[in-house]
């Protein structure tokens, strides 16, 4: 008998995924058909400088969720304390708070010492994209037996000496995971950024800008330069992560 | 060499009362007792992963109650054996030697060592998880055992062994003590593990350390019925074995094999026979025996049989009892065959 119901299901499901490609697959053929402009806007100056800007600031949000995160995922993890509850919500905040709303929030709170910063940009992507790196840090850390640790501390290792030589080890393809969609999410940021820091210029800010003083022909090169580089970073850490986890 | 004190520990559903006992230099001591009993615990307790409530242990004289785990020369073995995944054979079992900043040439000399007393030679450059469980229990052993410690603490070694790798593990046990000769404490619920390599056990009841000493001792008298009916009643004889014979406080056993050196043996109460007079056959072990006790279990009835120096027990049936006129004092023959040993 054929599986009609997986069948059904897998229909259903595509639709999803071709509403996904078909975007990406569309305003890259256009532009292709649009070359002169491609090459024009990859020598316009304020263009590399803005992608330069989205690169750095993104990866710096990055570190410093990895330096924060993987402490805090690793806390979650292990320990049972009052108030576990609301700190792990606390952490999921971010994902619920519309992004422009985040922006006034930083803002209001730091005023004059973020605005129109790097550290302004590096904030609000930092207060967006932290999660990921928390909670797969800490899902990292929940799969690795306690055991593991026990026996390391019996064998002749301190409690730091185990978390370094065991448990992070073992919790690293999940923790980079998240830090790369950590990343992936920062580079993506707009709202935020956009009532924090309209300068220095970011890729993403400047396609909206471009959007609005030139219409659409104009911002479109630079967007598809912004979803080919960071797909393509995107895919090469997902690739690297994976080879890592399998070895 | 372990001393604990007074032990006693509430940790979830699991807890331990007032556990009093010592291990020797060079002794295997095993703590015997269903799952449940809080064995683990005690083990972690040793290990310094938990603190218990009350009470001490000691190591080689010093107080390590509050010591945390690296400061206490003890090498754990958990259940599951807790290799660590990300490394290789090589590297779990050079470890702990690493840590101890070990010069290179020397790590590699005494992980090879280890590695060829244990036969997992062809092991080292494996991944833990392309191991068989057999496998992987003798790289956890090697991995404690390659450290020296004082004591080695082992929860439930072959409990996750099929049937054959676990009888070969057994002996080979015994093997590694006499060329590593290390003092370990074994706990388990398997009645074969303590009387196969138990030199004293401790019995381990409800987190209650019930009764320790010699495994003889403590099979042949039960403190009380808990732990007799925990120890299910078996009969261990401990003697010189020459060939088919065990010789033991001046009897002969015939055996159901060749054996050689000292050796322990068990039977069972219900395959022991009772009759008034000899029975005429070459297959059965025969002896004269004396009636020291009778006990009423309602349709069956224990008897303890004395045979020069040793004490076996045996069930008969109320109306056989009768029958016989058997009464304390009264002089018996008891039979059992040769296949009915098991040894140990």
């Amino acid at each position: 008998m054929r599986d009609y119901v997986t069948w059904f299901f897998a229909l259903l499901g595509t639709f999803l995924v071709l509403y996904i490609l078909l975007p990406l697959a569309v305003i890259i053929g256009k532009q292709l058909f649009d070359w002169e402009m491609l090459v024009e806007t990859l020598h316009d100056g304020l263009v590399l400088e803005a992608l330069k800007n989205s690169l750095l600031t993104s990866t710096a949000a990055m570190l410093i969720s990895l330096l924060f995160g993987v402490p805090l995922g690793y806390v979650l993890a292990r320990k049972d304390f009052v108030g576990k509850s609301f700190v792990q919500a606390v952490v999921d905040v971010p994902i619920v708070i519309p992004h422009s709303v985040v922006g006034i929030m930083l803002l209001v709170t730091f005023s004059n010492k973020i605005l129109d910063s790097y550290l302004g940009i590096i904030m609000a992507m930092l207060f967006v994209s932290a999660p990921f790196t928390i909670n797969a840090a800490r899902d990292g850390f929940l799969a690795v037996d306690e055991k593991l640790e026990h026996v390391a501390r019996t064998l002749g290792a301190s409690k730091l000496k185990a978390f370094l030589t065991v448990s992070l080890p073992i919790a690293m393809p999940s923790i980079l995971s998240g830090a790369i969609m950590t990343w992936a999410r920062a580079i993506s940021e707009v709202g935020a950024i956009l009532i924090v820091a309209y300068y220095p210029k970011t890729a993403q800010v400047l396609v909206m800008e471009y959007f609005n003083n030139y219409g659409l022909r104009a911002s479109r090169p630079i967007s598809v330069i912004l979803v080919l580089l960071s797909l393509g970073i995107f895919v090469v850490l997902r690739w690297l992560v994976g080879r890592s986890r399998n070895a | 060499m372990l001393r604990v004190e007074n032990v006693s520990k509430d940790w979830k559903e699991f807890r331990i009362r007032d556990a009093n006992f010592e291990v020797k230099k060079g002794e295997y001591f095993v703590i015997l007792g269903p799952s449940g009993a809080g064995k683990t615990l005690l083990l972690e307790i040793i290990a310094g992963i938990f603190i218990p409530d009350s009470g001490r242990v000691f190591v080689e004289g010093v107080d390590v109650t509050f010591l945390p785990p690296e400061k206490r020369n003890l090498a754990y073995i958990p259940q599951n054996y807790a290799l660590f995944p990300h490394m290789k054979v090589y590297d779990n079992i050079a470890y702990g030697l690493k840590l101890k900043k070990v010069p290179k040439n020397e790590i590699e000399k005494r992980v090879k060592e280890i590695a060829e007393i244990l036969g997992i030679s062809h092991l080292l450059h494996r991944k833990p998880k392309t191991l068989s469980g057999g496998e992987a229990q003798r790289v956890a052993i090697a991995r404690a055992l390659v450290l020296e410690p004082s004591l080695i603490l082992l929860d439930e070694p072959f409990a996750n062994l099929d049937v054959q790798t676990r009888a070969r593990l057994i002996q080979e046990m015994k093997r590694w003590r006499k060329e590593l000769s290390f003092t370990a404490l074994h706990v388990t619920h398997s009645f074969e593990e303590a009387v196969s390599l138990g030199d004293r056990v401790g019995v381990m009841l409800n987190g209650r350390l019930i009764q320790t000493g010699e495994v003889r001792e403590v099979f042949s008298k039960p403190k009380n019925e808990e732990v007799a009916r925990f120890l299910g009643f078996e009969n261990i004889i401990e003697g010189i074995a020459e060939g088919r014979v065990l010789r033991a406080n001046g009897i002969s056993i015939e055996l159901p094999g060749e054996f050689k050196g000292k050796l322990r043996i068990g039977i069972r109460p219900e395959d022991i026979v009772i009759s008034s007079e000899p029975i005429k056959t070459s297959a059965r072990n025969e002896f004269k025996a004396k009636v020291l006790a009778v006990e009423d279990l309602g349709s069956l009835v224990r008897l303890t049989l004395g045979i020069g120096g040793i004490e076996l027990r045996a069930f008969i049936t109320r109306s056989s009892l009768v029958e016989m006129g058997i009464e304390e004092g009264s002089e018996v023959y008891l039979s059992f065959k040769a296949t009915a040993i098991h040894v140990f």
